[in-house]
């Protein structure tokens, strides 16, 4: 493994019967790196992310999280990482309170560590009021953000987000970007899928996959020059027009 | 240590904060024995029939005095005809009717033999061979009290001992049933559902790739299940002991070690179900025709396993319910101790451990 890369990935694939969803993608992503993984859906990057954490089992191809082997060194991975995924995954019939403890207690912080940190989350997060309040009764944009403060609660070196921002009102997720860039500052590296073209600028470096592969790998500014293109909305469409899977 | 323990205590919050299933899964055990202690019962009585007294004379009047007097009988009405009979019958007002006919204290006098009628509505046949029985040992008093002082050529007497439960309550049949049947309820449906409830909410994923292993998460899983369990247990056994009068012949802590054993076999089924299903509608329609029906039907507390056809006692020897009922019924009414019901247990342990086997390699096969 490279120095800096907290992820290197080589020829990576993942076949369903004769379908690939994942074919040969190869990069690698540095220590504290904002990682915008893009594509349209069913492009492939939510296997491929699923691949990285342990939820599905690569066909071939290498691939090595926080240094670890994807293949053999499975529990090594899942300590060093955090991940919010999709579907929105707090319990919304406990508290915000018992919820921050759940996460953070299956990853084995002491009760001290919990608290100290509980306090400084909540007041974060401007939610001191709500810390006893069931999560349920939370507006959709504040849920979001505190998923997001339980994903990287046990400081993980890396944070996983599956499309993170998903029916968030724009300030929100402004907000919401706000607190990937502080937790990117402490070192965490933050690997993002999403299809919202503006947060694609706000990343370090972007990859867009179409049709199982990686089409384009750089920095925003380097793409939209590449491709000619105004925003990274042109990018991604330019590379998605010669998509064969339908969405 | 500490991951486990955080997760049991975010079970337990789930259990309590969701009062109205709390209250229905600490609820069932209790309504279920009173319904079946109160309510529902195979025992006949008040049974309401006619009389067709075609005599009117001495011997008639006392024989119909005693079944009056019986609190199997009620006597509804007097007819005088078949006819009228009939009608009665087909109204569905009487379920069985006396006939005596014309002459019957002469006839007993001076030929020593009489001959009474006893119809009943068989529409329903356990019913009507229940009060037959009941009639006819109305009869036979009768006639061992008006041939005290006779003396009759040739006579067997038959005494009859009801072993282990002499006064024939359904309730000695029932508080086991009812044991494996809410036992099998709760630990396998709830289990089941709040596995599948993880997945159907997404939460199942991130608890995937957190550092807890898949037996920790189906050990945290299974320990609420498993307590409230004991708890059914207790309030099911309180109740018969202290409201139906149905005693604990056996070991208490032999009845609650197998109960546990039970419970955890239950568990397994629903943790198996749980990682073969992706929504708790399914998995509430496998866990009520994989477990509920045959419990019911095939562990010998509804139907006897004996009189079924040699296939099915076949297949009720999978059903786990079938075990821990003989077991229950044996040290609990019978008051025998381990030694009696070691095959049973033996049984109930390799079910268990099979399907906690079969659970486990499942689980870790949708993780790959």
């Amino acid at each position: 493994m490279q120095e800096g890369n907290v992820i290197e990935v080589e020829d990576l694939t993942k076949r369903f019967g004769d379908f690939t969803a994942v074919d040969k993608i190869s990069f690698a992503v540095k220590q504290g790196e904002i990682f915008g993984f893009l594509g349209a859906n069913g492009a492939g990057k939510t296997t491929a992310m699923r691949m990285l954490i342990g939820l599905s089992k690569p066909s071939s191809g290498e691939a090595k999280v926080a240094g670890f082997d994807v293949y053999r060194e499975n529990e090594q991975i899942k300590n060093n990482i955090g991940y919010m995924s999709q579907k929105f995954s707090l319990y919304e019939d406990l508290t915000v309170k018992e919820n921050i403890r759940f996460y953070a207690g299956i990853y084995g912080k002491s009760d001290q560590f919990i608290k100290e940190k509980t306090s400084i989350i909540l007041k974060q997060l401007h939610m001191e009021e709500q810390a006893n309040n069931l999560v349920v009764s939370l507006p959709l944009g504040w849920k979001q953000k505190l998923a997001f403060s339980v994903a990287v609660f046990h400081e993980p070196r890396i944070v996983f987000l599956d499309e993170p921002t998903g029916g968030v009102d724009p300030v929100t997720r402004r907000e919401f970007w706000q607190m990937i860039y502080k937790a990117a500052d402490k070192g965490i590296t933050v690997f993002v899928t999403t299809h919202y073209m503006d947060e694609a600028e706000y990343c370090h470096r972007v990859s867009i996959m179409v049709d199982g592969r990686i089409e384009a790998l750089d920095n925003p500014a380097a793409l939209k020059k590449r491709f000619n293109a105004r925003n990274m909305e042109e990018v991604f469409l330019k590379l998605a027009r010669g998509a064969k899977r339908a969405e | 240590m500490r991951p486990i323990i955080a997760f049991i205590k975010k079970e337990f919050h789930h259990l309590l904060r969701d009062r109205q299933t709390l209250l229905i899964l600490l609820g069932m055990p209790i309504v279920q024995i009173i319904i079946f202690g109160f309510a529902l019962t195979n025992e006949v009585k008040n049974s309401r029939i006619a009389v067709m007294d075609l005599s009117k004379d001495v011997y008639s009047r006392s024989l119909l005095d005693q079944v009056e007097a019986s609190r199997y009988f009620d006597i509804e009405r007097e007819v005088n005809s078949y006819s009228e009979l009939e009608s009665a019958f087909r109204k569905g007002k009487i379920r069985m009717a006396l006939v005596i006919p014309v002459n019957f204290e002469k006839d007993l006098e001076h030929q020593h033999r009489a001959a009474i009628q006893v119809i009943a509505d068989a529409s329903d046949p356990n019913v009507a061979s229940t009060l037959t029985n009941y009639a006819s040992a109305i009869v036979r008093d009768f006639q061992s009290g008006i041939t005290d002082n006779k003396i009759l050529p040739l006579t067997i007497q038959t005494e009859l001992r009801m072993m282990y439960n002499p006064q024939l309550k359904g309730a000695y049949n029932f508080v086991p049933g009812v044991m494996a049947m809410v036992l099998m309820l709760v630990c396998t449906l709830m289990t089941a559902i709040t596995v599948v409830r993880e997945k159907e909410r997404g939460t199942m994923e991130i608890l995937l790739v957190s550092p807890m292993r898949p037996y920790t998460i189906m050990l945290a899983k299974a320990i609420p299940s498993l307590v409230l369990s004991i708890v059914n247990v207790a309030s099911i056994l309180l109740l018969s002991v202290f409201v139906l009068d149905v005693p604990v012949n056996g070991s208490l802590p032999l009845l609650l070690m197998e109960s546990v054993l039970f419970t955890l076999t239950c568990l397994a089924f629903g943790l198996l179900i749980s990682a073969s299903t992706d929504s708790q509608q399914t998995a509430m329609f496998i866990s009520l025709t994989g477990m509920f029906l045959p419990t019911l039907m095939l562990s010998g507390f509804m139907f006897p396993i004996e009189n079924m056809p040699f296939p099915l006692q076949m297949v009720s020897n999978i059903v786990p319910a079938k075990w821990y009922y003989q077991v229950v019924k044996n040290v609990m009414i019978k008051g025998v101790g381990l030694e009696e019901v070691w095959k049973e247990t033996l049984i109930l342990g390799g079910m268990m451990v099979l399907l906690m086997a079969l659970a486990i390699k499942k689980f870790k096969i949708r993780l790959a």
